[in-house]
């Protein structure tokens, strides 16, 4: 049998090779595993993420989960040298927010990895840093909190821990940012009973950049929490959202906007789990495509078979602006419950043309009119924030991107 | 001002023609009714001076203040002072209606060369032209014509007409799905508008209308053809012996 133990002594024998066997190794792995190899800083853990890695290789579309991302084929390279990321180089979002550290992994924070997917794999044999908060029981933050995570050309791997006690609240930003180069970026978010949390993940990164991201949250009991996805750079792009519904009486609303341009390839992947009875979960993503843009959402909702008067709701609305783009979306619905009520929806459209002639019909130029009904489109759910400051910044990012490729 | 001749036109679609050689002028400051039974091609005629893709015209021209028309898009002929105030205005989620107003005024000032308009005189006109069609402001922060009553989409159009201020208005059948007190702010909205240098193309199927607009002219399209033209009487002629009698003659 090969344990995390058994791979790390045989590392040290030079032996590794010789017990893992996968296909012909891409560039990509090579890399990765040789710069693993050639890492000064290793622990039994980030030395058991790799040997999972090294065992599997890459995720191809032959697993499941990763069928519309073939990483092993769509990673070509990445980049050899390992760096960390940095933090406050740019403003922060909104003007209040204060900005968290990027510090050195604790062992605590170690303990939070989870190697069941690629994503955690990498990040738990790489990461060397990241952002954490804990807010205490009954806390409230008056102003946001924000954690910036940028990677300029070299690879860079953090994790970032935060928790929300019983009966605290807040608002945390975490910005993806950086020219190119390669990143994982792992949360762990736990949210106490009673506690009301909005998260809010805003990746603009270059179109050259690689960004795998997971958040991984657990919810207790009759606490709400609001997570916001906006994604609107990157060359390719995975955000995982792996929701644990563990408290009666939760609520979980998913907002999420994907802009995808020419040449982009965009996935965002959730997995929701309702593990107990009385609790409810909405999720509306909505997708902009131009030029030879790529996009994916996969939406998994399990229900436990004790989490009965489940209600939970997810809609995927894709605007496909050329014959170029490509969308593809999964949802999944797995019930054990028999008294619940879920249900999910899916639409493709391109701008709809009596709009269009409403608009030039009162003078407005067909570009304008076009980019005022994508905005429309996208604004719609970011109204949903019910955060001033938020929504004008979060807005005046999409104005740019339709500036640019409307 | 707006001369149409001999014009015909089909569904791009599908080859059908609906518009069968229409001639039609219409002077500076005059109020043109047009009536018609269902299936005569009247919104079909308010689409196709509107500039809607989905019709194409086949012969014939529109000459708009001596200039043709055929080759501008809709936004091109609404700044040169087309407006059509829709019989079904559509909703537009996501779009504030304010957003909107502003958008669409500033884009009108802008391809005339003047200034944009500054945020509070903006809402200032707003305010004012709202007031007098008894529209609240809490409404047009909402998204465009979305959960608006049927009168009220009705008022936001004539609002839109007033804030716009065009030389050509076109109403395609404005009084359907109103009650008779909508009708009347709607048609004095409209009444307020008339103005010597503004001509109006109102295209209705009911007399109910024009008693409230009172027009200068009456003609009556049957089969994509004005067969009769008249004044104001011509209307009341219609609604009393309906339109089977001129239809008769004209046949």
């Amino acid at each position: 049998m090969v344990t995390p133990k058994s791979l790390a002594k045989q590392r040290k024998a030079g032996k590794v090779m010789s017990v893992v066997s996968i296909a012909k190794l891409t560039e990509a792995e090579e890399m990765l595993f040789s710069a693993y190899d050639e890492r000064a800083e290793k622990s039994s853990q980030s030395d058991a993420a790799i040997a999972v890695l090294k065992a599997n290789g890459l995720p191809t579309r032959r697993v499941e989960s990763w069928h519309y991302t073939d990483l092993r084929s769509v990673l070509k390279n990445v980049p050899a040298e390992v760096g960390e990321a940095v933090s406050g180089k740019v403003d922060t979002l909104v003007g209040n927010a204060s900005l968290l550290a990027l510090d050195a992994l604790s062992n605590h924070e170690k303990a939070d990895f989870r190697f069941d997917d690629a994503i955690g794999q990498l990040n738990g044999a790489f990461a060397t840093s990241g952002s954490s908060l804990n807010v205490g029981a009954g806390e409230k933050l008056e102003s946001p909190k924000e954690i910036q995570n940028a990677v300029e050309g070299k690879a860079a791997h953090t994790t970032h821990t935060v928790s929300f006690a019983d009966k605290s609240s807040g608002t945390v930003i975490e910005r993806q940012l950086g020219e190119g180069g390669f990143a994982t970026s792992v949360t762990n978010l736990k949210i106490g009973n009673e506690a009301e949390v909005s998260y809010i993940i805003v990746q603009g990164k270059g179109v050259e950049a690689t960004h795998l991201g997971q958040i991984n949250v657990t919810l207790g009991a009759d606490a709400n929490f609001t997570l916001f996805v906006l994604n609107t750079g990157g060359k390719l792009v995975r955000q995982e959202i792996r929701i644990n519904v563990a408290g009666e009486g939760s609520d979980f609303q998913l907002r999420g906007v994907n802009l995808i341009g020419d040449g982009q390839h965009i996935d965002v992947t959730m997995d929701l789990c309702h593990n107990v009875p009385n609790t409810t979960s909405e999720e509306i993503i909505r997708n902009v495509v131009t030029g030879k843009g790529k996009g994916v959402f996969q939406g998994r909702i399990a229900v436990a078979q004790i989490a009965q008067k489940t209600d939970a709701k997810m809609a995927c609305n894709t605007l496909l602006l050329s014959d170029e783009g490509d969308f593809s979306t999964k949802p999944e619905l797995e019930i054990f419950a028999d008294d619940v009520a879920c249900g999910h929806g899916a639409t493709f459209t391109d701008l709809e043309p009596s709009y269009l002639f409403y608009l030039m019909s009162r003078g407005i130029p067909e570009k304008e009119a076009r980019a005022l009904l994508i905005k429309g489109f996208v604004d719609e759910i970011v109204e949903d924030l019910d955060h001033e400051a938020l929504e004008e910044a979060i807005v005046s990012i999409i104005d740019s991107w339709l500036d640019q490729n409307g | 001002m707006l001369e149409i001749k001999n014009l015909h036109a089909q569904i791009a679609e599908d080859g059908t023609e609906i518009i069968r050689g229409l001639n039609l002028k219409v002077e500076q400051g005059e109020v043109a009714a047009i009536m018609g039974p269902n299936g005569s091609g009247k919104s079909t005629l308010s689409y196709i001076l509107a500039g809607r893709e989905d019709y194409e015209v086949t012969s014939g021209d529109i000459l708009f203040n001596g200039e043709s028309i055929l080759e501008m898009d809709p936004a091109e002929r609404a700044a040169s002072g087309v407006f059509l105030a829709f019989q079904y205005p559509v909703e537009i989620p996501g779009v504030p209606t304010m957003t909107f107003l502003k958008t669409a005024m500033n884009a009108q000032r802008k391809a005339r060369g003047e200034d944009e308009l500054a945020t509070p005189d903006f809402i200032k006109l707003v305010k004012e032209a709202a007031g007098k069609l008894s529209i609240n402001m809490e409404m047009l922060k909402r998204p465009l014509n979305v959960g608006f009553s049927g009168g009220e989409k009705k008022r936001a159009e004539i609002l839109q007409m007033a804030l716009l201020s065009p030389e050509l208005c076109v109403l395609d059948e404005t009084d359907s799905g109103l009650d008779i007190d909508a009708l009347k702010i709607v048609s004095d909205g409209v009444n307020a508008l008339r103005e010597q240098n503004r001509s109006f193309l109102v295209i209705t199927h009911y007399q109910r209308l024009l008693e409230h607009i009172v027009p200068d002219s009456v003609h009556v399209l049957y089969k994509g053809q004005i067969i009769q033209s008249g004044d104001k009487s011509l209307a009341l002629e219609l609604e009393a012996n309906g339109y089977a009698e001129i239809i008769g003659k004209a046949a």
